[in-house]
């Protein structure tokens, strides 16, 4: 057994009266890419800020790399890239210069930096616009640079909140095929997420979080097959009928979830599920057949769904 | 076992801050560059020589010309003035328009490196200041004695004094509508209109003396006036002006670097 990269025993934070991070645990082997799923204020990017060694928890137990970062700040941070949930570019300078600026910060050389500029570049498909002035970016772009500056000290782990938080489709697939490369090239990630699609196609394995509690950990698909069934079957009656359906429909699905607009029916096959409603004369306005998603998971764990 | 080792921490991290700062100072090149040569002119020509010949027509002040008495004083304001915009601008971008600190917080870098960095790099920009401050004021003659250079490291002082505890009242003052209010209206410019700038404070009724007691301005303008012609200061005196510049250096450094931290830790 390889000690683990980071272990965390009864982590708490509280600010206060409120409890932010609530006594949780977990570990993070080298090499994996591990997910915070979760709504907004479940404690995630707290939980981050205290790996990242720039929060103090409250009690419980932290290693990151076999050190305590409440005691070891610095040393940790070295082996850290972090990507905050909002940009912290310094808008003044250009794209290299902030690469170069971020790298001294860690106190590597003029030269070790100015070597790694234009490969940190090229993942970052900035290439062209090294000479530009950050203000001039888009926001994915700002967000790729933000990714290859957090990579000019060759970091052990990479920390990511929210990583395609506000970009469009296409940026965010980019992001996540660069996100991809890194991994493969054996670097540790660690997001946190509230899209339950970004967490199955990055995260080898996850912890669902609520209220800043631990609800459940595992891989993506074994979370699904934990608790969820393989399918799901949408239905809509429009609001006022939805309620009386309800009840009818309980009985024929495993599991049924009532959404303000639909209602969720779980069932092994989702299809079959469609028929055997339409048997009974009931027929839905709209109806649609689709794979348990991690969505699904939290709602079954917490009664609510991630984006409201 | 660990595979990874655990790296080396650099020990000179504000300066690479330092250095963050200065690269960011030299887009304004311009600018800084206009400002430094354009502000002691206008000065001079105005006050200094508009001003000055009505009273050296009445035999100068201290003895000396108008402008040799005026002279330390723009040039401990001009510092001040440097160091003041390199602290609260870089501050208010750090903390709240770009969040460039947050940034910085994230590499290896401590709390005390990041405010003491953004303080070096301001002494940086009130030296340059001072620097051309000082040879325009040679070129207008108003600098007489052999030892008017030590007239710069007495202006130096004082915009580290002041730079330090803007440093901490910038990081303190979260809203920076309320911030600069405050400081442009009731700092700065009463600062420099009480300091015994324009005229000995002695000139001022006791109770109004006070403002220059607890301005840097007016402890570093004393200074070089003593360094910069024949101004009498007894070793008392000289040690109260380094003295309560030095409390303002240490304290300002101090706070900041507390208050830097508690806000980073955020």
């Amino acid at each position: 057994m390889t000690e683990p990269l980071i272990r965390a025993r009864g982590l708490t934070k509280t600010y206060g009266d409120f409890i932010a991070v609530d006594g949780i645990d977990f570990d993070v082997a080298k090499g994996e890419s591990f997910g915070f799923l979760g709504p907004n204020g479940a404690g995630k990017s707290t939980t981050m800020r205290i790996i990242g060694a720039t929060s103090v928890r409250t009690s419980g137990t932290l290693t990151i790399l076999g050190k305590d970062p409440e005691v070891n700040g610095p040393q940790i941070r070295a082996h850290l890239g972090v990507v905050p949930q909002q940009d912290n570019l310094d808008s003044e300078l250009t794209v290299s210069e902030n690469i170069f600026i971020y790298g001294r910060y860690f106190g590597l050389s003029s030269s070790f930096i100015n070597k790694k500029i234009p490969e940190l570049l090229e993942f970052a498909q900035l290439e062209e616009k090294k000479y530009t002035k950050v203000e001039a970016l888009s926001g994915g772009m700002k967000r790729r640079l933000t990714i290859a500056r957090s990579l000019v000290s060759e970091p052990d782990i990479l920390m990511l909140d929210e990583p395609t938080t506000g970009l469009d489709p296409q940026a965010r697939h980019i992001l996540w095929d660069r996100l991809f490369r890194l991994k493969e090239q054996g670097v540790t990630l660690l997001i946190t997420t509230h899209y339950m699609d970004e967490a199955e196609q990055l995260c080898d394995r996850l912890i669902v979080m609520d209220k800043g509690k631990i609800m459940a950990e595992d891989s993506p698909a074994k979370l699904i097959k934990d608790y969820s069934t393989k399918e799901v079957l949408e239905v809509r009656f429009g609001s006022e009928r939805n309620q009386e359906m309800v009840e009818i429909l309980r009985p024929l699905a495993q599991r049924i979830e009532v959404l303000p607009d639909r209602i969720l029916l779980y069932a092994e096959d989702g299809e079959q599920l469609l028929e055997q409603i339409a048997a009974k004369g009931i027929h839905p306005n709209t109806s649609l057949v689709r794979r348990s998603s991690l969505e699904d998971v939290f709602l079954r764990l917490t009664g609510r769904t991630l984006v409201e | 076992m660990m595979s990874t080792k655990i790296r080396k921490v650099s020990k000179y991290g504000s300066f690479h801050v330092a250095e963050a700062r200065i690269r960011n100072m030299l887009k304004w090149r311009g600018i800084i560059l206009f400002e430094a040569v354009v502000n002691p002119t206008l000065y001079l020509v105005s006050i200094g020589i508009g001003v000055g010949s009505l009273i050296d027509a009445n035999n100068g002040v201290n003895g000396v010309s108008y402008l040799t008495f005026l002279a330390p004083a723009l040039l401990a304001s001009a510092a001040i003035q440097g160091s003041a915009d390199e602290v609260i601008f870089p501050v208010m971008e750090g903390f709240k328009w770009n969040r460039t600190f947050f940034g910085m917080r994230s590499t290896t870098l401590t709390a005390q490196q990041i405010s003491l960095g953004v303080f070096l790099a301001a002494m940086a920009r009130a030296m340059f200041s001072i620097v051309i401050y000082w040879i325009v004021l040679y070129l207008f003659g108003a600098l007489e004695s052999d030892t008017a250079w030590l007239a710069m490291p007495a202006a130096l002082l004082a915009g580290a004094a002041m730079g330090a505890v803007m440093l901490a009242l910038a990081a303190k003052i979260e809203n920076e509508n309320f911030f600069f209010t405050l400081v442009g209206r009731f700092v700065m410019i009463p600062m420099f209109l009480f300091s015994g700038t324009f005229y000995p404070l002695t000139q001022m009724p006791t109770y109004l003396q006070f403002f220059g007691w607890i301005s840097p301005l007016w402890h570093a303008t004393e200074l070089g006036r003593y360094l910069t012609y024949d101004y009498p200061l007894s070793g008392l005196q000289l040690s109260i002006h380094i003295g309560v510049l030095a409390i303002m250096i240490v304290a300002g450094l101090f706070l900041s670097t507390r208050i830097f931290a508690k806000r980073l830790e955020k």
